[in-house]
């Protein structure tokens, strides 16, 4: 038996270890830890509400629109003006939102998962005129060939064509997610951290020069998706093939829905959402979410145990570094006692199962370029298709939503502060589902909390000893070899994983603070 | 391009990041990204990014091998460094050492000695930022305050921002690649290159003409002076209004939205709330009312609260 601890996990967000005891060749056991701790949730306590949606995206610079949205959701809800918002302003939060999807999809699939994939060696000797394989070819020449060494070696499959090709799409797709955020700062201001959603709507004005701008830089990136991004998916998945067979973990997806397309009602559970929400089982079958049903466990987070356990707005958190039997700083959310995985596998499974059209028709043509069927996407491969599926039908769908703007009509509202109030924003961002829940005490944050994403796919064991769904991914794969642990990596990665957003110090009571220790 | 190219070794870490700052700089428009990573960045160097866990291809302790070397080295590399440092060192941990957890303050330590030149990117880092923003639980300090407290004399450049604008980052860059670092009187005391940080955004700002004539939005979605509205434009050094964001597509006053004076020292403690003006700064324009808030002497103004 041996141990193979992988510490720092790289090309993902933030900071996370993955140690694997290998019996055989084989993974007995994989645990996940989140190993960087922030306080967000205590630093916001006694701000002004208002200043939620500029603070909490800071806790992620790779996917701050949805932080900013679900603030501004939840903000909305607390100030009673959810059913208000203008028509300009729902669909303005969703093209900075979707903007960032597609800028955050392309990051993933190229920058962040490709190099366990792709061997960008293959354009050492190339002769050609294309000015970006010309780069490399130089650089490689050179001979300093970091940050592309060191790396994994001995599983590149792909043919020295299809490697020169996909090395050519890395440099390209560096270009074309820059201008996914210079999209989103056609309307959001700036990118990172946009300077746009605000509960009532959004600052900017829309007019028309900035509906033809985004129009035309909108049709720019779906062609990208569809001629580069999804073909690159797929020839990557036809000589990875075993990879469709490796990497389910959990049973259950959840997702909260994403692009609302109505005015909302007080749930945001509730509303009429581009993609849908849901939760799917194993056998494909979908449920409504109820929100009642999430559990986070801290048996194995390092937190005190008398406080976790427990429905979110019931939780009472306090940090112990030296718990026994705790490995992470992430705790363990869990729906309806069941390990979730949450993200763009998810959102498709749910809007597939739910009979969204465009859904269902991207994923059948997916499914049959690669002779596979349903199930097969709960995997490596799926995830990383499912991905580039989204992102080809919410290009499509940004741009007809730009050409419901009306220049003429207003994108806020105002609103009062109010002394006291609850709210409640959850949606769908690129790596899954996000709550934030405020209480608004004497016109401050009396307290704020986020259930990310990340929480739910890099969480450690829970009370039962689930491990998480990373962990389960992980557990029963062969290792063919230990120093170049591609399958390991392979997994973890295709979960994006964002560990800056999953950990967090909740208090909903305000106490924690004075009973804080460091052992 | 040059026949000789020197490689500029670059170890580029991220403690306390939420990772904005590397999603900024790769946002560079001119240069492009790649450019960095793949050619010379200016003539005959080229950066040889050793280390930055977004993007390189390894993991785990073969990465941790190239700090290592690295903090043993006479190379003379540039520190870039991400993030704030929390002393409370289990709060962020980057790889192990002899089985155990290593804390990224003690990282910083390491190869902060044996840099030709640090370069505390983003405002955490230069100043702590969010993460050390009260009650700061983590114990987050910026870079200057490490090194300080350390004693640690490498030169330190400061690229604050929330995120910083890839120019300012890449410009930094450039000129000590070019011109060796920065002579006295081109940075300012909180070791700032002025060409970036050298005036304040309320001079240049476009909307000036409204601030000094009284014309205040009222509402966020105005296209009127903000300061009523908490724009902290007045408090904040950088060259926003002019190089704008996102290659120039946008910036935040532009796009209504209050300056949150994220370049600063006393972000954000000191420039919040964002949408309450506390800066009771007066004007030509603006008169204390009996409440004494600042209220526009021109009553034909928009302003209405």
């Amino acid at each position: 038996m041996a141990t193979v601890v992988i510490d720092p996990v790289t090309r993902i967000e933030g900071h996370l270890k993955v140690e694997v005891l290998i019996d055989g060749g084989y993974v007995k056991e994989a645990k996940c830890s989140g190993v960087m701790f922030r306080g967000f949730e205590l630093l916001l306590k006694n701000r002004d509400p208002r200043d939620a949606q500029r603070l909490t995206q800071r806790v992620c610079g790779v996917c701050p629109a949805i932080h900013a949205t679900a603030a501004a959701l939840a903000l909305d809800n607390a100030f009673g003006i959810d059913g208000k918002l203008t028509q300009n302003g729902r669909i303005i939060r969703n093209l900075i939102l979707g903007s960032n999807y597609l800028q955050s999809h392309i990051l993933h699939f190229y920058h962040l998962a490709a190099l366990d994939y792709v061997d960008v060696t293959a354009a050492a000797d190339y002769q050609g005129s294309d000015a970006d394989l010309q780069s490399v070819s130089s650089f490689l020449a050179r001979g300093a060939l970091e940050p592309f060494v060191p790396r994994c070696e001995g599983d590149y499959r792909l043919t020295k064509q299809e490697n020169r090709a996909a090395t050519a799409h890395y440099v390209q797709a560096l270009r074309m997610r820059r201008k996914a955020h210079e999209m989103l700062a056609i309307f959001g201001g700036k990118m990172p951290h946009d300077m746009g959603i605000v509960p009532g709507g959004v600052t900017v004005t829309p007019s028309v020069d900035k509906i033809a701008a985004f129009y035309h830089s909108v049709n720019e990136l779906g062609a990208f998706v569809e001629n580069v991004y999804l073909p690159d998916v797929l020839m990557v998945a036809g000589a990875y093939k075993d990879y469709f067979g490796l990497g389910k973990g959990a049973d259950t997806f959840l997702c909260y829905g994403a692009f609302d397309l109505e005015g909302g009602t007080s749930d945001p559970l509730r509303r009429k959402r581009f993609f849908p929400g849901g939760v799917v089982d194993g056998g494909l079958n979908r449920a409504d979410v109820d929100a009642a049903k999430i559990i986070e466990y801290v048996t194995c987070s390092w937190y005190e145990d008398r406080g976790g356990n427990a429905h979110p707005t019931q939780e009472e958190t306090i940090p112990a570094q030296d718990k026994p039997g705790a490995y992470s700083w992430l705790k363990a959310p869990r729906y309806d006692g069941k390990v979730t995985e949450v993200g763009p596998l998810a959102r498709v499974l749910a809007a597939y199962v739910a009979g969204h059209e465009q859904v269902k028709k991207a994923v059948d043509e997916v499914l049959t370029s690669l002779g596979g069927k349903l199930p097969e996407l709960l995997s490596v491969c799926g995830r990383h298709a499912a991905r580039a599926i989204e992102a080809k039908i919410l290009a499509a769908a940004l741009a007809d939503w730009v050409m419901q703007i009306k220049p003429r009509e207003p994108a806020y509202i105002d609103y009062q502060l109010p002394a006291e109030s609850e709210g409640a924003g959850l949606a769908d961002g690129p790596r899954g589902a996000l709550g934030h829940w405020i209480r608004i005490k004497a016109r401050k944050i009396d307290n704020y909390q986020l259930v990310v994403p990340t929480t739910w796919n890099a969480s450690p064991r829970d009370a039962q000893g689930q491990p998480g769904p990373i962990e389960l991914a992980l557990t029963g794969i062969r290792v063919r070899d230990e120093n170049n642990p591609f399958e390991i990596v392979r997994i973890v990665r295709s979960f994006d994983p964002c560990l800056a957003c999953s950990v967090h110090a909740v208090d909903w009571r305000g106490r924690s603070l004075a009973r804080y220790r460091i052992a | 391009m040059s026949k000789t190219v020197r490689e500029v070794p670059v170890v580029w870490i991220q403690a306390a990041s939420d990772s904005g700052c590397t999603v900024s700089v790769i946002n560079s428009a001119k240069p492009e990204i790649h450019s960095v990573l793949l050619q010379e960045i200016v003539p005959g160097r080229h950066i040889n990014l050793r280390f930055q866990a977004t993007i390189m291809a390894g993991q785990g302790e073969p990465v941790i091998r190239i700090l290592d070397a690295a903090a043993e080295s006479n190379e003379g590399y540039i520190l870039v460094v991400e993030g704030s440092i929390p002393l409370e060192e289990k709060c962020c941990t980057l790889g192990q050492r002899d089985g155990k957890e290593v804390g990224a303050a003690e990282r910083v330590r390491e190869l902060a000695h044996k840099a030709a030149a640090v370069i505390a990117l983003g405002t955490c880092a230069c100043f702590g930022g969010i993460f050390a923003s009260r009650p700061n639980y983590s114990r987050s300090v910026g870079v200057r305050e490490l090194l300080k407290r350390e004693r640690i004399e490498t030169p330190l450049l400061n690229v604050p921002g929330c995120p910083p604008h890839p120019d300012w980052f890449l410009g930094t860059v450039a000129h000590v690649m070019l011109f060796g670092l920065p002579a006295p009187d081109e940075v300012d005391e909180l070791g700032r290159l002025k060409l970036f940080y050298g005036r304040l955004i309320h001079e240049n700002c476009p909307r000036r003409a409204h601030f000094d004539a009284g014309r205040f939005a009222a509402s966020l979605s105005e296209p009127y002076c903000l300061y009523l509205l908490g724009c902290r434009g007045p408090q904040t050094s950088a060259d926003c209004p002019t190089r704008k964001w996102n290659n120039g597509t946008n910036w935040c006053i532009e796009n209504n939205h209050p300056c949150i004076g994220c370049c600063e020292p006393e972000f954000p403690d000191g420039t919040s709330p964002f949408f309450v003006n506390t800066l009771g700064m007066h004007a030509p324009a603006l008169r204390l009312d009996e409440q004494g808030m600042l209220r526009p002497t021109n009553t034909d103004s928009a302003f209405l609260r």
